[in-house]
């Protein structure tokens, strides 16, 4: 199975994929988001304030004053002049970055619930976020203003993600259910199985797991979800990281990735590459890695090892810069090109 | 050989220590529970006043940061905020805000300080009061209430342990009380197994039988009595009994409208099986909870299992209060530990016993009330430090049991909590 490709970037070498650049943060990492321009990257972590780190020379700059909790994502406005963030205190706060101290814009309550997940519209108007309460919201991305809510799950909601012809956001819960809904009218267009990124463990008496991860291709024919499987003992951290590509002209799963050897990790992140590949990026207790898989094909083709266990990934727009962020607070910017002599 | 009294003579009285018995007959007090009393007035007025037990085990170990004793803001503190109580500057995690409504009625213990971070030696402790030895076994304190506490003519058994398959318990919980004091497991609420008789038989073969049963069981107890034929002929007369209260198990006679209330997870149908036993004079429940050992993930877990056990709990403590059961209903919320402050790199938290949570309800101990206290993020016990120890002694004494009496064991004193500790008094209301 292929999907149509962009052209790679000049220098686009996965293989030679290498740490360039880490900055150290406040606290441990949950998210990190790569502005449209690729001038900073937005993290959050195990407290109330996100950070944007500037790419070019990593001079940090506070978000204070927004939320009461951890910060679970983060999207951009398409001009990168505005970002959201989201928390464990159910809320959206919408940020001015233009001046030397960012200003909080809007903060709405918008979620029961932790919200976990954010994305944005392919033409920037849209922000869809996930919360636990199981609902999927959208707003204007503009002015923060409403614009539907989606009743998607009985669950919590880990990851959205537009299509990329903006048609379509989907969403993928703790019980391992992927759906698509159209933006338009908020009714259900494609259901995908991907239950074996759910485990009830009967001993432990919990649910675990969950689509960690949800990547559309450019052309949308696939979808890729991750999270992981084989939670033998959810408690003490053992299970393995896991991807299931769909085929979205018939929502029949098409490619089940695992990776080889790595006994305790999560997908929990995807990004579809200009060259066809994915790169997953697990965290876990065998540690933090880059995974790189083709579509046609079951087995990584490559893998690169980070220095500490990660949680989230993001890939900048010109397909060669990937944002990690780590448990050790740093946020890591890898380059998909040989090193710079 | 001396024998024990109680199965020499079968007085009530000598099923207390000889010393104990001496003493409170001069004291002229309760020496102990209905089946262990000095003088019948007192186990009428005791009667009258019925003690009940509960134990919430929150299995594996509940964090007290995302329960009883959040530090919202702190390094430690996690992705929860707290919330307000109905009790004015006693604030819990957001996780339960029910239970929140209902703190009027509780005292959270926030100083234990129990120093064991083993599953198995931490639960020992928590329900025994003592520290686990080669030298001795302990009775768990369901076996010890159904000892002091239990009418031995209730038709229920004295400890009974609702999990949600009606798996566990047994073991040597009852340890040198005997078999007898052991626990009865049901769960699902749903009457226990096999306690229908098969309608091939009649009721005079059935009672033929017994009467064939009771006859052979009498000439060889005659001969051989001990503890362990005891509790074999009493697990028979138990069962019988077991068998004639079937409706006290079967949480579908209860009214749609509680059962709706209590919800339809296992927690909530085992909190409406626990009042449903109490109203049936039922004297000592334990529930479990399962499961709280988060090492991976603790905040998707507990915002999981916190959530469950917030609306079961709360409607359970509101219910007997409501029914006037409170004032004679202990219950008590305990683990083998808490769970650490510092988070580790798998978003969990593992084993913290030198400051943790236990909270009480009902029986003699103050209403809405924070005994203890933490530092700012949770990692010490900073005023009113108590132990696995204190706290089994202050379980007795809310019953109105003095937690200093011993059992007689075949004429071996047995101290029923660990005399070398004593009660939280300033709990005790």
């Amino acid at each position: 199975m292929s999907h149509s490709l962009l052209a790679p970037p000049a220098g686009f070498d996965i293989k030679a994929a290498h740490v360039s650049a880490q900055w150290k943060c406040e606290k441990p990492l949950n998210c990190c988001r790569i502005d449209p321009k690729s001038q900073f990257v937005l993290v959050g972590g195990e407290w109330a304030t996100p950070e944007r780190v500037n790419m070019a020379d990593g001079k940090i700059v506070k978000l204070e004053g927004g939320h009461e909790s951890w910060v679970f994502d983060a999207a951009w406005s398409a001009d990168s002049t505005r970002c959201v963030t989201s928390g464990g205190d159910g809320r959206l706060v919408w940020w001015d970055l233009t001046s030397e101290k960012p200003a909080k814009l809007h903060v709405l309550q918008a979620h029961k619930g932790w919200i976990r997940a954010l994305s944005v519209s392919p033409d920037g108007k849209t922000l869809a976020s996930g919360g636990n309460d199981g609902l999927v919201k959208l707003w204007n991305m503009a002015d923060a203003k409403p614009l539907a809510t989606i009743t998607a799950s009985k669950r919590d909601i880990y990851r959205t993600v537009f299509s990329p012809d903006g048609k379509l956001i989907a969403s993928g819960d703790l019980l391992g259910a992927v759906v698509a809904w159209n933006v338009a009218d908020g009714k259900e267009s494609a259901r995908y199985d991907a239950k074996p990124l759910h485990t009830y463990q009967g001993g432990q008496q919990v649910d675990f797991g969950g689509v960690r991860a949800l990547a559309y291709t450019p052309d949308s024919k696939l979808l890729a979800a991750g999270g992981l499987y084989k939670a033998t003992n959810p408690f003490g951290a053992v299970h393995e990281p896991i991807g299931q590509v769909f085929q979205t002209s018939d929502k029949k799963m098409i490619r089940q990735w695992v990776a080889n050897a790595i006994r305790g990790g999560i997908f929990w992140s995807f990004r579809w590459l200009a060259d066809g590949s994915l790169v997953g990026a697990s965290g876990g207790s065998t540690g933090g890695f880059l995974l790189f898989f083709k579509p046609d094909g079951d087995k990584e083709i490559h893998r690169l090892g980070l220095p500490n266990i990660l949680r989230d990934m993001d890939l900048a727009a010109d397909g060669l810069t990937i944002a990690t962020a780590h448990h050790d607070r740093h946020v890591r910017i890898t380059r998909l090109a040989p090193k710079k002599a | 050989m001396k024998r024990s009294c109680d199965y020499a003579c079968h007085s009530p009285k000598h099923k207390i220590a000889r010393r104990q018995f001496i003493g409170t007959m001069a004291a002229g007090s309760i020496a102990g529970g209905l089946g262990v009393f000095t003088s019948s007035s007192a186990a009428e007025a005791l009667k009258s006043q019925q003690k009940r037990v509960v134990v919430f085990n929150m299995h594996g170990g509940l964090s007290q940061l995302e329960s009883w004793d959040p530090k919202p803001g702190t390094d430690t503190g996690g992705p929860f905020r707290s919330i307000e109580t109905s009790v004015p500057g006693v604030r819990i995690s957001e996780l339960m805000p029910e239970t929140a409504k209902i703190m009027h009625h509780l005292c959270l213990v926030r100083g234990v300080n129990t120093s064991e971070d083993d599953h198995g030696k931490g639960g020992y402790m928590m329900l025994t009061g003592r520290r686990q030895s080669p030298a001795a076994e302990y009775p768990q304190i369901g076996s010890v209430m159904a000892k002091a506490l239990a009418d031995e003519q209730n038709p229920l058994p004295g400890h009974i342990l609702i999990t949600p398959g009606g798996g566990g318990g047994r073991g040597n919980e009852s340890a040198y009380l005997g078999p007898r004091f052991s626990s009865l497991a049901v769960g699902g609420g749903k009457p226990p197994q096999n306690t229908e008789r098969p309608g091939t038989i009649t009721d005079a073969d059935d009672s033929l039988r017994q009467d064939v049963r009771r006859e052979a069981a009498k000439k060889f107890l005659s001969r051989r009595r001990t503890a362990i034929t005891d509790a074999y002929t009493h697990s028979y007369e138990l069962a019988l009994r077991l068998m004639s209260q079937r409706d006290s198990f079967d949480i579908s006679k209860e009214a749609v409208r509680d059962q709706d209330r209590y919800g339809s997870s296992d927690l909530g149908r085992q909190c409406l099986l626990g009042r449903r036993l109490l109203e049936k004079g039922a004297t000592f429940v334990q529930i479990t909870h399962s499961n709280y050992d988060t090492h991976n993930e603790n905040f998707n877990f507990h915002l999981e299992q916190v959530g469950e056990f917030d609306r079961p709990y709360a409607t359970f403590i509101a219910d007997l209060a409501e029914r006037g059961m409170l004032e004679s209903t202990l219950v008590v919320v305990l683990s083998e530990f808490g769970r650490t402050p510092g988070i580790n790199l798998y978003y969990g938290r593992d084993h913290w016993s030198r400051a943790w949570t236990v909270a009480m309800a009902g029986c003699g101990v103050i209403k809405g009330a924070a005994y203890g206290k933490t530092g700012p993020n949770g990692t010490e016990v900073t005023d009113g430090q108590v132990d696995h120890a204190n706290l089994f002694h202050t379980y007795l004494s809310a019953v109105g049991l003095d937690s200093m009496e011993s059992f007689d064991i075949e004429g071996r004193d047995m101290p029923m909590a660990d005399p070398a500790s004593k009660p939280i008094k300033a709990i005790l209301a």
